[in-house]
């Protein structure tokens, strides 16, 4: 395997009594795309969190790039946060601006780039996502939510990262653009060389995205693997996972496509 | 801020002419940080006459999204001079990279939006404010329908939030409006004092602390203080409720918002303000008696004694009787801004800050509507 981009080691977090995460670790390889499943509660978007220094475990170790992200402070974190991108669950585009400006406004702040090189690129990062042109000028509010998502997407690469957390990509999204979503993750992973952790419960996007996918429960990951290797597990919570009707239906479509 | 490079952008990229005529050669990193430099030396380069240009590639090192664009916007213009352009050497990762934002890349720049001239900003504003004004009576409309309807079937009266709202707004805005009302009392009767000094009437600071604070000034204050402590919130609050779609949420549970988030804030006011309105009146008065004493040697016996010839039962009633009026005006205006909020988080506050600035000045307006009424009146 080659090098790993996020490890994580013996990670604990807990609120209060409720143990969310016991002894967790997994580690994501450079180009991989590495998703997150488990059922609604179970601590991924926490531990997504944890992992962009939003919040901070009891325990435990998270490094990212070969650094120690647990107890960083905003400072020290900030040389990373320029590496990565985070696209969130429901876009947090910040609603006071374009999408334009919502796209700029990170190359401002983070590059020595002119305002007409910024709008041009920012344009090219909208273009990628595949939101038509006239998106560029309108506020969130105006768009709908599959256009919000790819907008977030387009802040989110405004740096041209080499890691990209997504939270719940397709949620929400018809299934058009959902596949326009697995499609775009894929050519960006294939073109770019980015490294993906996903948070998600679509099933379709982790069958045609996802090299490996690490299943939480109980505290604890319960599986971890391709899709493949997932679905010939004998854990219950697994196979209750993928072969709930939905799941049997996705994994028959990706078997269709081969 | 100063960008630190990615480990693999150190190496500075470049686009020059070649060895031969016709070639250019790019290499280093084509990434994002190097991007305004680079573009410099697209810019810099000698327009080139040949038919037929080969641009050799091999010795980029990196190349991300902003990069890939920046050679294919070269490319382009190149190709735009008439030029017949061939790219050559790319590395197979690169080259994957520059096909994609080819594919992706339209003819045209970002569209701009066109900025309006002065003209059409003053027209648009003017249009807007006319639209507010005639939105402002249709809520009115609206609001009174609502409550017609409530009364008619007092059951769809929602008793839980009114006591909420009197509470919040009324009860607890106690200790501001009282200290306050307080201070002012204890100003008016400190500036009088010297002047009625001078002409011996030290007795008449009775009449110009009770007459000015119970007719005028304590509607006034406590309206206000309501106006920026509770008209605020209601436009705040039904402002996130709309950017939340809670509003239309409860439009298709069948509730009206009206009637659930507007009613018992226009109910509770106006029972919540004329009561704040005596408490001030009190304190206000007590104010001034607490001043009069050491200033002009007034006991508080003489000065409650004077307090029932000073202030007549009619100036009593038209102050109070104003409370209710501006509660209309207060809870109707928050309110209403609330639910002009669109979208952002920026129009919540936009909005919250206009119903302020709007219930005051309306509260001011009407009081002095009153004054020229009641001057008609002879009251």
């Amino acid at each position: 395997m080659s090098e790993a981009v996020i490890e994580i080691e013996r990670l604990n977090t807990r609120f209060g009594d409720a143990v969310v995460h016991r002894d967790v670790g997994f580690s994501v390889a450079r180009g991989e795309i590495f998703a997150l499943v488990g059922a609604s509660g179970c601590g991924k978007s926490t531990l997504l969190r944890e992992t962009i220094v939003l919040q901070r475990p009891q325990s435990g170790s998270i490094r990212v790039f070969g650094q120690e992200v647990v107890g960083m402070d905003d400072e020290a974190a900030l040389a990373l946060r320029r590496r990565w991108g985070v696209m969130f669950e429901r876009g947090a585009l910040f609603s006071a601006l374009t999408v334009s400006e919502n796209v700029t406004m990170v190359l401002e702040e983070h590059t020595d780039l002119g305002p007409a090189l910024r709008a041009e690129v920012a344009a090219l990062k909208i273009a990628l996502t595949g939101l038509p042109p006239d998106a560029g000028p309108k506020y969130p509010s105006e768009l709908s939510g599959g256009m919000r998502k790819r907008a977030a997407l387009a802040r989110a690469m405004a740096l041209d990262p080499e890691l990209l957390f997504l939270d719940e990509p397709t949620a929400g999204l018809d299934p058009l653009s959902a596949t326009g979503i697995d499609e775009l993750v894929r050519n960006l992973r294939d073109a770019l060389g980015l490294t993906i952790m996903m948070v998600t419960h679509d099933l379709d996007l982790l069958w045609r995205t996802a090299d490996r996918v690490a299943v939480l429960g109980d505290g604890r990951i319960l599986g971890i693997g391709t899709m493949n290797e997932l679905s010939k597990s004998d854990d219950a919570l697994i196979r209750e996972y993928f072969y709930g009707p939905r799941g049997r239906a996705a994994r028959e479509q990706a078997w269709n496509r081969r | 801020m100063t960008p630190t490079p990615t480990p693999q952008a150190t190496e500075r990229a470049d686009i020059t002419t070649g060895d031969s005529p016709g070639e250019l050669r790019c290499s280093g990193a084509w990434v994002l940080h190097a991007l305004t430099a680079l573009e410099r030396r697209v810019a810099a380069l000698p327009a080139a006459r040949e038919r037929e240009l080969r641009i050799d590639a091999s010795a980029v090192t990196a190349m991300d999204t902003s990069g890939a664009w920046l050679l294919v916007r070269t490319l382009r213009a190149l190709a735009a001079r008439g030029a017949a352009v061939r790219l050559a050497g790319l590395r197979p990762e690169f080259d994957a990279l520059v096909k994609l934002i080819e594919a992706r890349m339209r003819a045209e720049g970002p569209v701009r939006s066109r900025a309006p001239g002065m003209l059409e900003r003053v027209g648009r504003k003017a249009w807007e404010e006319t639209l507010s004004a005639f939105g402002l009576l249709a809520f009115v409309g609206e609001g009174t329908l609502a409550l017609a309807r409530a009364l008619a079937d007092p059951r769809r009266i929602r008793w839980r939030p009114i006591l909420y709202n009197i509470q919040t707004a009324g009860f607890e805005a106690l200790p501001i409006t009282g200290l306050l009302s307080f201070l002012m009392g204890i100003v008016i009767a400190y500036q009088g004092a010297t002047q009625l000094q001078r002409f011996g009437a030290n007795i008449y600071v009775v009449d110009l602390v009770a007459l000015s604070m119970v007719r005028e000034l304590s509607p006034l204050i406590t309206a206000i203080i309501v106006a920026g402590r509770s008209g605020s919130a209601y436009a705040a609050q039904i402002g996130t409720m709309k950017v939340t779609e809670e509003i239309d949420a409860l439009r298709t549970i069948g509730v009206g918002p009206l009637e659930l988030l507007v009613l018992p804030k226009v109910i509770a006011l106006m029972i919540a303000l004329p009561l704040l309105t005596v408490y001030t009146d009190v304190m206000g008065v007590l104010g001034g008696m607490v001043m009069a004493r050491p200033q002009l040697g007034i006991s508080f016996g003489t000065f409650v004694e004077r307090l029932g010839e000073a202030v007549s039962l009619s100036s009593y009633l038209i102050g109070i009787g104003k409370a209710p009026v501006f509660a209309v005006i207060v809870a109707l205006v928050g309110c209403y801004q609330g639910f002009q909020v669109t979208g952002s988080a920026e129009s919540v506050g936009r909005r919250t800050t206009v119903s302020v600035v709007q219930s005051i000045f309306l509260v001011i307006l009407v009081d002095a509507l009153f004054s020229i009424v009641f001057n008609w009146l002879k009251l």
